[in-house]
């Protein structure tokens, strides 16, 4: 019996297989990029450091598009975790517990605003994202005595894991364990993407409806992601904060959550490594952007935004998987 | 409470009429966000710098005309045209060249094409106008005060906040009414809104349609801009602060029902400006604590109609 | 095929004035096969979303194996051994038709393991034999948006199936299957569904179809049942073919 009709022409099916393949070879080229880069320009492995943790925390981003939801207002977990890193370092002192501090922190807050935001759907679901993360900016801008307001809060360089070090050490070694936990965050969620619960977020895009008849709790498996998203959040916002050592209530801004949405958009929603392409690329363009035309660094960046969608859907991702795909033909 | 009203009675006097003028500029915008998103379905992040540009392109207006030695009534009809002319020429440029492309796209696609426009407006905007203060305030002050009674008391108010932006608003919404109601074109924008399918299916010319309402959609948000103009210094940012209260306000009172965004812009304004006078750190925040707490008891908004699908 | 297996009582629920049930009995046997006929309109899929928990009843109760589920989630529903397919197919659209089948596979039991594949051995072996026995294998890795309409419709059925259900209600099953294919699709439905002693009710305007497969009909007409009893004797009611099979044929 006859069972499909025409064919649709999915010109990114083919590419996307081959991409998936080379995904482990392309994390370590990318990986090897990074560190040469570093190691090349000390100015850079500051970018590149942050560029990662915006890559970590645009993973969770990724997580919350694979269920069809866009939330805009997801700085506010790096914001929490910035601020985790400020409001503790002086009584911890210890940037690996720092970490770790943030990264469980993020978690619960994700939890107790995702049990209420993954009721919603759609513009709902993303305007009350927007809606939280601006509450806690307000909370941050208002409370001065105890986030110093707009002025923000400085970070003095700290030990890590009980290891004293001195300023030019410290930075390699934040810049190595931001890879390593981009390395290790986009395995995992590599995996997690391919498993039932995985499919089942995907699902929730799609056809919620039937996952309910499956008997599986659609929103249960919405709000797993989003607490994940929240500790991703949560570490990309501590990387944030033990890097450019000055955390700020523009953390939270709700621009700081389009910029988010904005990398997983530019970097291709079609793997786990086109976050940290976007990120770089990103962070790249607006550093460039921001020295060469001060005044207009923005509109430069919204019009890179636009040609990426316009011409290059599927992003960087999609871009690198054409080249490839075409190769192999 | 006697007591309270005693000595905060004034105060809150001046709140509540501060709240009704601002309500009928939030209206205004977010009645445009509204029309846009139920036709299009495209959250236009963009609606925001339409408001900015509005305001700060009325602004130059209106010192033009005041250097050409035009008389000061003329500041008035000065305001609308300038709000007429940024949405008839911004409005067809959008929608024909950036939204037509995006309609088959997935809406996380539409949302960032707009705020990439966000963007892009900004700067423009930044570029055009600088970041100095600009300030007009000719129409305001042409149209001179009005003792409101209060109590005992009376509050000096300008007529211009106390009159015309509300009176604005409203002939806005019952002509938006009248409009969507009882004309051919308006019928066809609801049917739209409310059932795309059926509407492309009966054949309605859907890329007439969409150019119309996204035009009328940024008049109306320039107009917001452009009334707001002679009531305080324009500064950069004003359009990123609109978009999110509209955002707000649309969230809250669901798709569809123009009152819904009346009453609502109305809770908000006067949430705002009540917060302003007794709690000013929570003003940024009261529109997001009315619309959390709407949606707690109404998940699909103030005046929306829940979607049930059919299985 | 004695035992009742589901049983609905006074069953009632209205639409604004429209009566989509008013007043339903029926008892469902261990092991039939019970088809449901009547006109557009008559209220035969608001009782299958009654019964799977879409729609709550105003009044009345449903009990499925001795226990009361009026009421009951979609979800918890599920778990208890009913599953429906859908007239509309209600697929993962971007997933592979594969990908589908092992996910409701999966959701039997394996769906909260966030770091194993999806298409483990175990899901993947029985959604490929499910597919098999659907004679669907050649299309296990074409994506769902793909599939023609009778495909989608199997397809539909089978993620249901993989449920193991005990008791499986669906919605026009043959809706959109191909005239020339129908009986054939009905039939390799009807071996699986008999090899895995399901219980089935499912909607059906093919009377052919209801003929041949059904081991009673219950005819619906404006929220209630007009008539119940096996085919041959209902489809032969001068009363049900006027006022039924006659809206049926010209329909």
């Amino acid at each position: 019996m006859s069972t499909t009709q025409d064919p649709p022409r999915d010109p990114m099916a083919r590419p996307a297989r081959l991409m998936k393949r080379y995904e482990p070879i392309l994390a370590i080229l990318l990986a090897a990029a990074m560190i040469t880069a570093a190691i090349l320009a000390p100015w850079l492995r500051f970018v590149l450091t942050i560029a990662l943790a915006k890559g970590i925390a645009v993973l969770g981003i990724l997580l919350l598009l694979r269920a069809g939801q866009v939330s805009f207002g997801h700085a506010i977990y790096i914001a929490f975790g910035a601020y985790v890193v400020a409001f503790l370092a002086p009584t911890v002192n210890d940037a690996a517990l720092l970490l770790a501090l943030a990264a469980v922190g993020a978690g619960l807050l994700g939890l107790v605003i995702g049990a209420f935001v993954t009721r919603y759907r759609q513009i709902f679901f993303g305007m009350l994202n927007l809606a939280m993360s601006m509450v806690f900016y307000s909370l941050l801008e208002k409370l001065y005595a105890i986030t110093k307001g707009s002025d923000g809060i400085r970070v003095e360089i700290m030990p890590i894991a009980g290891q004293a070090l001195d300023r030019v050490a410290y930075e390699w070694v934040i810049f190595g364990i931001a890879l390593g936990i981009a390395l290790v965050v986009a395995i995992l969620l590599r995996l997690y993407l391919s498993s039932p619960m995985g499919e089942a977020l995907a699902g929730i895009k799609t056809r919620e409806t039937r996952l309910e008849f499956m008997g599986v709790p659609a929103r249960g498996v919405l709000l797993s992601a989003y607490v994940m998203s929240a500790v991703v959040g949560g570490i990309g916002g501590a990387l944030i904060a033990l890097t450019s050592r000055h955390v700020t209530p523009q953390l939270a801004y709700w621009t700081s959550s389009g910029e988010l949405v904005f990398i997983a958009i530019l970097g291709g929603a079609g793997g786990v490594l086109g976050p940290f392409l976007g990120a770089a690329t990103y962070e790249l363009v607006r550093i460039y952007a921001a020295a060469s035309f001060a005044d207009a660094w923005q509109m430069i960046l919204g019009a890179v935004l636009l040609l990426v969608i316009l011409f290059a859907p599927g992003g960087l991702w999609g871009m690198a998987a054409r080249a490839i795909g075409g190769r192999g033909r | 409470m006697a007591e309270w009203f005693q000595d905060n009675g004034l105060l809150l006097g001046l709140a509540l009429l501060d709240g009704l003028s601002s309500a009928g500029l939030i209206f205004l915008v977010a009645v445009g966000l509204n029309l846009v998103f139920g036709v299009l379905r495209i959250v236009n992040v963009a609606h925001g710098s339409l408001y900015a540009i509005g305001a700060y392109s009325a602004a130059s207006i209106g010192i033009f005309a005041g250097s050409l030695g035009l008389p000061d009534w003329a500041s008035i009809p000065a305001l609308f045209l300038s709000a007429a002319l940024v949405g008839a020429v911004l409005g067809p440029l959008i929608e024909r060249f950036l939204l037509r492309r995006i309609y088959a796209q997935e809406e996380v696609v539409q949302l960032l094409v707009t705020f990439a426009l966000f963007m892009i407006l900004e700067d423009v905007q930044k570029l055009v106008w600088g970041v100095q203060p600009i300030e007009n305030r000719v129409a305001m002050q042409l149209l001179g005060n009005t003792d409101v009674p209060f109590g005992a008391d009376f509050i000096p108010y300008t007529n211009y906040q106390l009159f015309l932006l509300p009176g604005v608003a409203i002939v806005t919404l019952v002509g938006l009414a009248w409009f969507l109601r009882r004309t051919l074109t308006g019928r066809v924008i609801v049917a739209v809104t409310t059932d795309r399918e059926a509407a492309s299916a009966m054949g309605i010319d859907a890329a007439k349609i969409y150019l119309l309402t996204f035009t009328f959609g940024a008049m109306l948000a320039a107009l917001g801009g452009a009334l707001s103009s002679p009531t305080a210094a324009l500064v950069p940012g004003i359009g990123a602060q609109t978009i999110v209260l509209s955002f707000a306000v649309v969230a809250t009172a669901g798709l569809g029902r123009i009152e819904g965004a009346a009453l609502t812009s109305l809770m908000m304004g006067l949430g705002r400006s009540i917060a302003v006078y007794f709690e000013p750190e929570l003003e940024v925040v009261v529109p997001y604590i009315i619309m959390v707490l709407v949606l707690l008891v109404r998940p699909q908004g103030l005046f929306g109609v829940a979607e049930t699908r059919r299985v | 095929m004695s035992e009742v297996l589901l049983q609905a009582s006074g069953l009632r629920l209205a639409f604004g004035g429209v009566k989509a049930a008013d007043g339903i009995d029926l008892g469902v046997m261990k092991g039939e096969f019970l088809a449901i006929i009547g006109p557009n309109g008559a209220g035969k899929t608001t009782f299958i979303n009654m019964t799977t928990g879409y729609l709550r009843p105003n009044a009345g109760t449903i009990t499925y194996d001795g226990r009361r589920i009026t009421g009951m989630s979609p979800r918890a529903i599920v778990k208890l051994g009913i599953a429906r397919s859908f007239q509309l197919p209600q697929l993962f659209v971007e997933h592979t038709v594969e990908q589908n089948i092992a996910l409701a596979v999966a959701s039997r039991d394996g769906i909260w393991s966030p770091l194993t594949p999806l298409l483990r051995p175990r899901f993947r072996d029985e959604a490929r034999d499910l597919l098999g026995r659907f004679g669907l294998s050649a299309i296990a890795d074409t994506r769902a948006d793909a599939l023609n309409e009778g495909a989608r419709k199997l397809a539909d059925i089978a993620m249901a199936v993989a449920l193991k259900p005990r008791l499986l209600l669906m919605d026009e099953p043959t809706s959109g299957v191909a005239a020339s294919e129908k009986m054939e699709v009905v039939e390799t439905l009807a071996r699986v569904l008999r090899d895995a002693a399901v219980t089935a009710v499912f909607v059906e305007h093919d009377m052919d179809v209801v003929e041949r497969f059904a081991d009673r009909v219950a005819v619906w007409s404006q929220g209630r049942i007009a008539a119940l009893g096996p085919p041959t004797e209902v489809l032969n009611d001068p009363a049900v073919q006027r006022d039924v099979i006659g809206i049926e044929r010209h329909a």
